[in-house]
């Protein structure tokens, strides 16, 4: 449809000899859209921004969600699209370095951007500049069966006695406490990233994942300790390196397994898969150390201008369409995710809201996720490293000084 | 001109004739061989300016945990990979008969090499599948436990070589069964005047004819072992914690996955895959010069 529109535009402008104008209206955008909702979101904005622009016709190039984490790279240096979305924090440091992104200070500032999109000011900012326009974020954190949890008599756990008491619980009846699947190793940053944002909270997080802090750090060993409690006592999936993180959904649909640390699209599959809001509950990750602000995990993707975008006029008109209220209430609640855009309203279901309202009393601070907030290598070898460390706990210290010799080189 | 052309036009014509090829060769195989080489004296993320580390990339590679696993996977990958060409030449011989629907039979037979590699791989990781997989369902009825093979560091490089070695075979048998089809008749009725018979027929009489097939059986097993990627891939992505890598999935990972991006590393791994390839594919040229000089 879109490609056609382009093609009645072009054709127009040529037989009135308005070619130049027509193609300085033509607006590349690459995404990587690919799953059914988001896909469907993107086509929506698309048309109502072309429905408010007139002038702007939109080239829209679809890529697989998977692929297009290296195809990124050749079309920001060959062919550079107009608007292309990516993620917040670490995960665009690379393009901004080489720079392939453009900074949008002057879009934030037109737009009143800072005071409406302020929450994720922090995670756009790399040496002081703005490097594109955040629409969605989602909350992560326990999703559990509160049907298995009111049958043994377990109440929402709240500090890390609780916690192990109904994994306890949970066990003596016959059901794993806790699904995973690392076969694709992020699912176990998860589990890192909430034990250690509350052992050690957010700052020595952050200190962790950009490098200050040594990995045979004291403070780190605490973190994976309490990790080994869980793991040791059998809290996790049996052959959890065996699965993906739709398989691990599989147990807790059927009810051998009773809580998972996610994200909020883990959400749409399993009312898929048939649990009702009456069956599926959420709570926040339960306090570790009471003496450490709590931290949340929240990460956000963005769209951005590459440097070599040959109509960064209309991509800015572009982002600024993108960052308004309006359009973020919409496109969320296509996302079932959060919009950044604080006049925005939250989509009336019980995982947002509850993400919603668990997110903005967050006093420690938002991380965006251990792959988005350490560099690409550190990140690589730290989870193939949690994994590791799930099924072979005893070699905790061997892995530690791995990850620390990574450290040691890719941080300089 | 016109008589340069003439009087050489003999020796001239072959590399006309060759030119195209060489070109393509040149241009797609061997100077990128040599840029591979470049690359990997510096670190470079594919993206931003290029900086000259000297031999860093390799000595890093000398103090690389997963580099070493990697090589003794690749070792093992060679090693069984091999089983292929016995196991493709037993079912060679068996499908080697003219009986009612056999050409079914051998299609059946040759059909796995056929479909992807991918496919094979998803076959396999479902067969594997510890909780729903065929595999752990037959060994529930002996009574063993369920085994994630892919989940386990010390089993998952077989069970990938397993699923690899089921095409494989297929390519091996058909290369066979062509051979076969060479077979001189008469000289195996000579041996069996002679009394031969069984595998002494195989061995002295059978085999040395099919020596051009096993050739090739042996070479396209090695070459198999040494690039196989797709399968790790598919199956693993190199885990569990990467005791599953081989060096092409490693370069892969270091190049151009996900976390990777480190170009002059990947290189590095590159050149010393090829260093592996090039002694064995030396050797194999010397044996073939060797055996066809003496002729």
């Amino acid at each position: 449809m879109v490609h056609n529109k382009k093609i009645l535009a072009s054709l127009v402008a040529g037989a009135s000899m308005l070619a130049t104008q027509a193609f300085a209206g033509e607006l590349v955008i690459n995404t990587d859209t690919s799953d059914p909702a988001p896909k469907a979101v993107f086509e929506a904005v698309i048309k109502g921004f072309e429905a408010e622009n007139p002038d702007v016709s939109v080239t829209w190039n679809l890529f697989d969600h998977e692929g297009y984490k290296t195809s990124i790279r050749n079309f920001l240096t060959a062919d550079a699209p107009d608007v292309a979305n990516w993620y917040a924090g670490n995960r665009m440091l690379p393009y901004v370095n080489a720079g392939l992104f453009e900074p949008v200070d002057d879009v934030w500032a037109e737009h009143g951007l800072n005071d409406s999109l302020g929450s994720a000011a922090a995670s756009m900012t790399i040496d002081g500049k703005k490097w594109g326009v955040p629409y969605t974020y989602y909350q992560w954190g326990v999703y559990y069966r509160k049907d298995i949890f009111a049958k043994n008599g377990i109440a929402v756990p709240t500090n890390w006695a609780e916690f192990k008491a109904a994994g306890e619980t949970l066990k003596a009846a016959g059901v794993t406490p806790v699904t995973i699947g690392t076969k694709y190793l992020w699912t176990a940053a998860g589990v890192f990233d909430y034990l250690n944002l509350r052992t050690n909270g957010y700052d020595f997080h952050m200190a962790l994942t950009k490098g200050e802090v040594s990995w045979t750090d004291p403070r780190v060993k605490a973190t994976m300790n309490n990790w080994k409690e869980l793991v040791d006592a059998g809290f996790f999936l049996e052959n959890h390196a065996a699965y993906s993180w739709q398989d691990a959904l599989a147990p807790m649909v059927q009810g051998d397994a009773a809580m998972y640390v996610m994200g909020n699209f883990a959400v749409a599959p399993l009312r898929e898969a048939g649990l009702t809001d009456e069956q599926l509950g959420f709570f926040q990750f339960p306090v570790i150390n009471p003496d450490v602000a709590l931290a949340e995990e929240a990460p956000t993707d963005t769209i951005h201008i590459p440097a070599n975008a040959k109509n960064k006029a209309d991509a800015k008109r572009f982002l600024a369409y993108v960052a308004r209220a309006d359009v973020q209430t919409e496109m969320n609640a296509g996302l079932g995710q959060l919009p950044i855009n604080k006049g925005s309203s939250v989509a009336d279901d019980k995982f947002l809201q509850a993400g919603y309202n668990m997110l903005s009393n967050t006093e420690g601070g938002i991380a965006q996720f251990f792959d988005r907030d350490a560099p690409a290598e550190m990140a690589k070898a730290g989870m193939e490293g949690f994994q590791e460390f799930m099924v072979k706990p005893e070699r905790l210290d061997k892995i530690l000084q791995r990850l620390e010799k990574v450290r040691a080189r890719v941080y300089n | 001109m016109r008589d340069f052309w003439r009087s050489h036009q003999q020796q001239l014509a072959p590399w006309l004739f060759l030119l195209p090829g060489v070109l393509m060769f040149l241009i797609y195989v061997i100077i990128p061989i040599f840029q591979s080489m470049n690359i990997s004296f510096y670190a470079w993320d594919g993206l931003g300016a290029k900086e000259y580390v000297g031999m860093a990339n390799y000595v890093e590679l000398m103090d690389d945990e997963a580099f070493y696993i990697s090589l003794k996977n690749n070792l093992i990958w060679l090693l069984l990979y091999m089983l292929a060409i016995p196991a493709g030449l037993f079912v060679a011989l068996f499908l080697n008969q003219n009986v009612y629907g056999i050409r079914i039979y051998k299609s059946l037979f040759f059909f796995p090499f056929v479909i992807s590699q991918v496919v094979v791989g998803l076959v396999f990781a479902w067969f594997y599948d510890p909780s729903n997989g065929l595999f752990n369902i037959v060994l529930g009825w002996f009574g063993i436990d369920p085994v994630a093979i892919l989940a386990d560091e010390d089993l998952v490089t077989y069970g990938i070589i397993a699923a690899g070695l089921w095409p494989q075979t297929a390519y091996c048998m058909i290369l066979y069964l062509t051979g076969l089809n060479a077979v001189d008749g008469e000289q195996i009725e000579a041996a069996r005047l002679d009394n031969a018979r069984g595998l002494k027929l195989l061995w002295y009489v059978i085999l040395p004819q099919l020596r051009p097939a096993t050739f090739i059986a042996i070479v396209v097993t090695v070459i198999g072992a040494l690039r196989s990627f797709d399968l790790v891939s598919i199956m693993t992505g190199g885990g569990p914690w990467g005791s599953s890598r081989v060096l092409a999935f490693y370069m892969y990972e270091q190049a151009f996955s996900e976390y990777g991006f480190r170009m002059g590393y990947g290189a590095a791994i590159a050149v010393v895959l090829f260093a592996i390839m090039m002694l064995y594919i030396a050797a194999f040229l010397y044996k073939m010069y060797r055996d066809e000089g003496g002729r």
